[in-house]
């Protein structure tokens, strides 16, 4: 390891070159004594609620009329479907209020963060990330946290207008506190990978558009009526689950059972989607 | 051992002793160690597929054998037009992009076998950083200390500090995509020198920056220099900046180092040739014998141009000149000694896009 070697800057070759005769450029660098010592590492925590703490804090200047548009959409499209669809806890009163609630959280998670993605990765932003020494779980988990928690107010709001509306029972709206986080997760995972894997940010714009599309029309139809293929989509969908926990609240007498198995799965699908996420990232950010 | 002076020539073999400010500094005490050692590195760009209405695009060698040294304490530059490979050259050395071939040691570790130690050994300032772009100043600055492993308290109180050293305490609640370019820069040099690293790599950092903000960075670096040793990777295609700060420059044209020397000795290179520069009102008056005779050896751009010529031969030119009709068509001149830009054209650097600012 010690010792002396001479280092060129030599054009041409770009070999290294004793001192001599030969045209060097540059200068004589010695070896390293030693390995400098690594600075620590961030560990997953402090680096996820740091980059949460910052997600927020901008989600809170840039993020609040879009979220207003948001909420006012589902408001909006629950208004609409109030004129074809009789109140009361029928099956299709219950999918539309549910689906519109989701909704908020697909068109936050899914669409907002897809663009997120797409464009910090096009201007290059993932550089920042990368050069420092995080978890790359820590960036995707602290985005997406940050933008599932945002959609909170949005989701509260649409989903009591829209009880409200259809004259649905309130009591179970606290399943809405496992709906945001696990369908935030699942939704907001998709996203960060749409958005890190769209080779070019508009494509991933448009992924994003389509996913709450889908989210959209899946959500607040009820499905008994859809086509099969329809139903498979739907099954397909990471929304779906948290949407049919919700939609099971809405009864008069709710299956709890069914309602902890549709939140299981909406578990297991963020589980997959933010490892789905936290590769995507990696594979961006090492180009 | 290394000695005080140095070899230092050109590619041609154009032989010129140089006595390097920074070799007779370290020759008292035994050089410094290497920060950075970087040799016979390459890197090549694929070839695109042509798709609709865009032809093939030829695969680039954007690294060509890149061998340099850096010395640990040292400001050492990249100079070279856009397009040199200066980023690309930056980018291997921060872990960012594997290269092809060659080898990256950085403060004694091997970063082509462990690119993901870059970020525990180095800060890295990239040409665009998007990523802090709705972030307050100070945010910004705290989140990326904690980032680099800090914990909150000391991150607060570290980007406090930095923010006041560059002057931006009275922007730290501005958020970044609010404020103009070169404070949004110099927020951006904050948020790299939080947390504390031996090796700063920054891609051109004083992109925008008014003088004053300039000097803030300047003295920022000199200070963790003279405090920590820390060793600086500047790019730049700034010379006059590239004069004032670096203590070598490595000169980068297309992908190869053409010269790596002190300002001063690359200076030398051209020897004692000075740069005239004649800008003229419209046309050149062609029927003056004299300047008839410059027209050969003058390197247009518009209606300027740019000699280089032995001090004797640019007096009897600026004489030429000053006076008759060739001084009623004359709109400027300028008589400079030689820059880094002059050491560049004379190594044969096939771009341009130097800027003197």
């Amino acid at each position: 390891m010690r010792g002396v070697s001479t280092l060129s800057a030599e054009a041409g070759t770009g070999r290294p070159t004793a001192g001599g005769g030969e045209p060097v450029v540059g200068a004589t660098v010695p070896e390293a004594a030693e390995p400098a010592e690594l600075a620590p590492a961030a560990r997953l925590w402090p680096a996820l609620s740091a980059v949460y703490r910052a997600q927020l804090s901008r989600a809170r200047v840039a993020r609040i009329p879009l979220l207003f548009v948001a909420t006012f959409q589902s408001i909006g499209i629950m208004v609409l479907m109030r004129g074809v669809v009789a109140a009361g806890p029928g099956e299709e009163a219950r999918a539309v209020v549910a689906g519109a609630s989701v909704l908020v959280v697909a068109f936050v998670g899914l669409n907002l963060l897809a663009q997120y993605f797409g464009q910090l990765r096009a201007a290059g932003g993932l550089d920042h990330y990368a050069t420092l020494p995080v978890p790359p779980a820590a960036v995707v988990l602290g985005v997406a946290a940050a933008y599932a928690s945002f959609t909170v107010p949005g989701v509260l709001v649409t989903a009591l207008t829209g009880s409200l509306l259809f004259q649905l029972p309130l009591t179970g709206l606290w399943v809405l506190l496992a709906v945001i986080p696990l369908s935030g997760a699942a939704l907001a995972g998709l996203g960060a990978a749409l958005g890190l894997l769209a080779p070019r940010p508009e494509l991933a714009t448009v992924c994003g558009q389509l996913g709450m599309s889908a989210a959209l029309l899946l959500g607040v139809l009820p499905p008994s009526g859809m086509p099969l293929p329809l139903q498979w989509a739907r099954d397909l969908l990471p929304s779906t689950y948290g949407v049919e926990a919700l939609m099971a609240t809405f009864e008069p007498a709710p299956d709890w059972g069914s309602v902890m198995v549709d939140l299981g799965v909406c578990a297991a699908v963020g589980v997959v989607s933010l490892l789905l996420a936290a590769w995507a990232y990696r594979h961006a950010a090492r180009r | 051992m290394e000695t005080g002076a140095r070899h230092s020539k050109t590619v041609d073999g154009n032989a010129e002793d140089t006595v390097s400010a920074a070799g007779t500094a370290h020759a008292a005490a035994g050089p410094a160690p290497a920060a950075i050692t970087v040799t016979d590195l390459v890197k090549t760009y694929p070839a695109r597929r042509a798709r609709r209405g865009r032809p093939v695009a030829e695969p680039v060698r954007a690294s060509d054998g890149i061998s340099l040294g850096v010395r640990r304490g040292e400001v050492f530059g990249l100079l070279g037009p856009n397009g040199a490979g200066k980023s690309t050259l930056v980018r291997q050395l921060t872990g960012l992009l594997r290269p092809d071939s060659g080898e990256i040691h950085v403060l004694g570790h091997d970063l082509v076998r462990h690119p993901q130690r870059a970020a525990r050994l180095l800060a890295y300032l990239g040409q665009e950083t998007t990523a802090l772009d709705e972030l307050s100043v100070l945010l910004a600055a705290e989140t990326t200390a904690r980032l680099r492993g800090l914990a909150a308290d000391a991150a607060r109180a570290e980007a406090t500090a930095v923010l006041a050293e560059l002057g931006l305490t009275p922007l730290a609640e501005r958020p970044l995509k609010r404020l103009s370019g070169g404070e949004r820069r110099l927020a951006h040099v904050a948020a790299a020198l939080v947390g504390e690293r031996g090796l700063l790599v920054l891609d051109e950092p004083t992109t925008g920056m008014d003088p004053l903000a300039r000097r803030a960075v300047w003295a920022a670096i000199d200070r963790r220099r003279a405090e920590r040793g820390t060793t600086v990777l500047l790019v730049t295609h700034n010379v006059i900046e590239a004069e004032t700060v670096l203590d070598r420059v490595a000169v980068i044209d297309q992908g190869r180092v053409i010269a790596c020397d002190t300002p001063g000795g690359l200076k030398a290179l051209v020897g004692d040739d000075v740069r005239l520069d004649l800008v003229w009102r419209s046309e050149p008056p062609l029927h003056v014998p004299e300047v008839a005779a410059l027209e050969g050896q003058a390197q247009r751009t518009g209606r300027r141009w740019t000699l280089r010529l032995s001090p004797a031969d640019a007096r009897a030119a600026v004489t030429a000149v000053t006076s008759g009709p060739a001084f009623a068509a004359l709109d400027d001149f300028t008589l400079a000694t030689p820059s880094l830009e002059d050491v560049y054209l004379a190594l044969g650097g096939s771009g341009e896009g130097l800027v003197r600012m």
